[in-house]
């Protein structure tokens, strides 16, 4: 393909404006269809590990004990 | 007759065992729809010859044309998970049907979009309340209001249930949009391409498009498997193998 053939493939016998726009429209949209739920899949285990992390932490903090709720975090809190 | 069908169907509704499936069909269906795509691409833009009629604008057919048919076919695809998903209650049903409604809703805004740049010079305006036109913009309505029905409730599955409700309504559509080229007098053309009889339009172009429509299936094959996977995810995220996912994936 040489310079004055891509010229013309570019051009689109006049009607450049529009039909590249069409293509331009179809790439972007599917493109943010397809990114859009692997950032949320990123964001959804984000918040899952999360939600683990405070869980497992409230385990550690507070062990099972009489006085103190069962490993939950509630009950009697000592300093 | 054989059993093992069904019992495969059932196992394979279950939340992990369909996220590890999507997980394997996804990576070749996009593959394979990339290649497909790029193909078709280079055969309607390169090898296809110009119309006689319309010059090089015709060439939004390649993308206009599959994308129209996709935006019907995944409303019926939503349309079936829905009736499944309220007659048996299948949770992956409603998953199905909630991740459909996005990637409809993006065929059917490149549809209205692309044609509009189409009709701009070939009919001399950008939009027109014809049949076809209106009844395409009510199928885009609908793929919004079923995701924004379902973004309405607090409970995801009742939030879902009540859209599915809404989807199966809004399947009566569809036909209106097929068909609204031959019931009323439009000024968007007919189909060229028919199932019963020759189809109208040169075999150049036909492969072209029929390349793109089969890369655009495998599309929306990949992208509902990418939404299917993110949406189990979190429907489940209290269960035992989503946690295991969760904590793999910090690891790795």
């Amino acid at each position: 393909m040489n310079a004055a053939s891509l010229q013309s493939f570019f051009a689109m016998g006049g009607y450049a404006v529009y039909v590249w726009p069409a293509y331009g429209v179809f790439f972007i949209v599917l493109l943010i269809d397809w990114l859009a739920p692997q950032f949320r899949r990123r964001r959804v285990l984000r918040e899952l590990r999360a939600r683990m992390a405070r869980q497992g932490a409230r385990k550690e903090r507070t062990p099972p004990s009489p006085l103190r709720g069962e490993g939950r975090g509630e009950g009697l809190h000592l300093p | 007759m054989a059993n093992w069908i069904p019992l495969w169907l059932h196992k394979l509704s279950s939340p992990p065992a369909f996220y590890r499936f999507a997980g394997v069909l996804r990576p070749w269906a996009i593959a394979l729809a990339l290649v497909l795509g790029f193909v078709a691409l280079y055969g309607g833009l390169v090898l296809a010859p110009s119309d006689y009629q319309q010059g090089d604008d015709y060439r939004i057919i390649f993308i206009h044309v599959p994308c129209a048919w996709m935006s019907l076919f995944i409303y019926g695809v939503m349309g079936i998970a829905a009736f499944i998903a309220l007659v048996w209650r299948i949770k992956l049903a409603e998953v199905v049907a909630m991740a459909s409604a996005p990637i409809g809703a993006a065929f059917t805004f490149i549809t209205l979009v692309t044609g509009s740049l189409w009709g701009v010079r070939m009919w001399g305006t950008w939009w027109t309340w014809d049949a076809r036109l209106t009844s395409e913009l009510v199928l885009l309505f609908l793929y919004l209001g079923v995701i924004a029905l379902y973004h309405s409730f607090e409970d995801r599955r009742q939030g879902a249930r009540t859209a599915a409700f809404l989807a199966l309504i809004g399947i009566v559509n569809v036909p209106i949009v097929h068909f609204s080229v031959n019931w009323w007098n439009t000024l968007h053309q007919g189909s060229t391409i028919k199932l019963l009889g020759p189809s109208t339009i040169a075999p150049s172009m036909v492969w072209p498009l029929l390349t793109m429509m089969i890369a655009t299936k495998l599309y929306y094959v990949a992208s509902l498997c990418g939404r299917v996977r993110t949406d189990l995810l979190a429907w489940e995220s209290g269960k035992d193998w989503v946690r295991q996912i969760a904590e793999k994936e910090v690891r790795g």
